[in-house]
């Protein structure tokens, strides 16, 4: 899987799922502040995470992605990890 | 004491999805019951059950707000936004003023059996997701309306089995007779799944009566078979009579008696000295004599053994004078929210001054021969009504409300 079609995985879901504004979506959006999401919708991105690209993330694993870019880049280590 | 009416109300359920279609199907005798292919499916003995249509809430509220609510909280929360708007309560409103909430729930099965497959299946219980302890919990129905209105005042779910939404109001009304609230949102939802209904198919409590399912909730007919279950929400606003007036609401009927009593005795058969112990302390309550009644809305569910003995404790009391109907003739058994809804069902019959039908109302058994029941609608003026609601446990609750008389 390559990062675009990661980062287009994971902007549809935020859009489809999470029903954020397409306008609102960037690499540089901030979760919490940018995009208004909390700690109980990370939860939900946890499960979406195994539901689309088929590994298991580890709550303390979050604790380090603040913006869009963090997760895009978290996921693609973890998809080139499980290759 | 203050006096407590009631100004607003709004309902979802099988006989229709707000209060006018509701009572034009009261009026006609429309039934809401049918049959569940699931259930089949499934194996139950019944697949008899009331049908509904879930709502889509995806425009009325945000993800976060939405997706910790199970369906029985959806049609409470449709039900209590077309209460509110009758009662004339809006966001500005709830947020100046100390409004509580009570309502009757006692089960939640979709999504405790969707969360523990997860479980089971993934061994990870963040694959749960976030909004599953909410939907699961008997509380669910306050825990999210409290949120999604912005209330502040006092908060909780009564699970008292099929009485619970019957004893939900009859607290409130204390509550607000001894000044600790001016307005309580009051109701039951109950969910309409083949999930949540397995266990108590097991029961062979339900009717058995397939092959025509408006034909098969016949409350105090001699040849019932057994309860058809069914669902949905009700929502009533009960409010001091001075919170009333002092902001203009409409008056639908002021709630003057609450009477409780528990069997103490079996866990699902009922008896007769336990509902009639409930009734005399709604008169009491009320300080309304049994001839003052004009119309009775029976607990009645169509089971042999709860209709015969229902029929003797309504006989013990008022003997045959009163018309009683059983509106669960048309709903079926809409269990936790069954005491809010005939509530509604009954103040929409006052307020058009009708009986409506006790549907399959054929032949009478030797004790229901003996009560004033009717097959057909009767156009008759109400002025004082009375409601009963009865559940496993032996737990009792009954109401009575009356029209609302400025004295």
């Amino acid at each position: 899987m390559t990062r675009e079609e990661i980062i287009e995985k994971v902007n549809g879901f935020l859009i489809d799922e999470f029903e954020i504004e397409e306008t609102r979506i960037s690499p540089d959006a901030n979760f919490k502040d940018d995009l208004e999401l909390e700690s109980l919708d990370f939860v939900d991105i946890v499960v979406i995470i195994e539901r689309d690209f088929g590994f298991k993330v580890k709550s303390e694993e979050l604790v380090h992605i603040r913006q869009l870019s963090d997760l895009y880049n978290y996921i693609e280590e973890q998809v080139k990890n499980k290759n | 004491m203050k006096r407590v009416v009631i100004t607003g109300m709004g309902i979802y359920s099988t006989i229709g999805k707000n209060l006018d279609e509701v009572n034009n199907s009261l009026y006609n005798g429309i039934s809401g019951i049918g049959i569940d292919p699931k259930r089949i499916e499934d194996g139950f003995r019944s697949p008899l059950t009331g049908i509904i249509e879930r709502p889509n809430l995806k425009d009325l509220l945000p993800r976060r707000l939405r997706i910790g609510i199970p369906e029985q909280g959806e049609y409470a929360y449709v039900a209590t936004m077309e209460a509110l708007e009758l009662a004339r309560i809006d966001e500005d409103f709830r947020l100046k003023n100390e409004i509580g909430i009570l309502y009757g729930n006692d089960s939640s099965a979709i999504p405790v059996i969707n969360a523990i497959d997860i479980v089971r299946e993934k061994k990870d219980t963040m694959l749960v997701g976030s909004g599953s302890i909410f939907q699961s919990m008997n509380s669910t129905i306050t825990m999210n309306l409290s949120v999604i209105l912005k209330l502040r005042g006092i908060n909780f779910t009564i699970s008292g089995a099929c009485a619970s939404s019957s004893h939900a109001i009859g607290m409130a009304m204390i509550l607000i007779q001894q000044g600790l609230q001016d307005i309580i949102i009051c109701g039951g939802g109950q969910e309409v799944n083949a999930e949540s209904m397995g266990s108590f198919d097991g029961l062979s409590a339900f009717s058995m009566r397939i092959d025509e399912p408006t034909k098969a909730s016949r409350p105090f007919d001699r040849d019932r078979d057994g309860l058809v279950p069914s669902g949905g929400a009700a929502t009533v606003i009960v409010e001091s009579y001075e919170s009333a007036i002092k902001r203009g609401a409409p008056i639908l009927a002021e709630l003057t008696g609450y009477g409780f009593s528990s069997n103490g005795d079996h866990i699902s058969v009922p008896n007769v000295e336990g509902p009639t112990r409930s009734l005399e302390n709604a008169l009491k309550y009320a300080n309304t004599r049994p001839d003052e009644i004009d119309y009775i809305n029976a607990h009645a569910t169509s089971t042999p053994v709860g209709d015969l003995n229902e029929a003797q404790a309504l006989y013990n009391v008022f003997g045959s004078r009163p018309p009683v109907n059983a509106t669960k003739s048309m709903t079926g058994h809409e269990m936790w929210m069954g005491g809010a809804s005939e509530i509604i069902y009954s103040i929409l019959m006052m307020q058009n001054s009708y009986i409506a039908p006790t549907l399959n109302f054929e032949n009478p058994d030797e004790y229901s021969a003996k009560l004033n029941l009717s097959g057909k609608r009767i156009e008759k003026k109400i002025d004082t009504f009375l409601s009963n609601s009865f559940g496993f446990g032996g737990t009792n609750s009954t109401l009575i409300l009356k029209k609302y008389n400025k004295k």
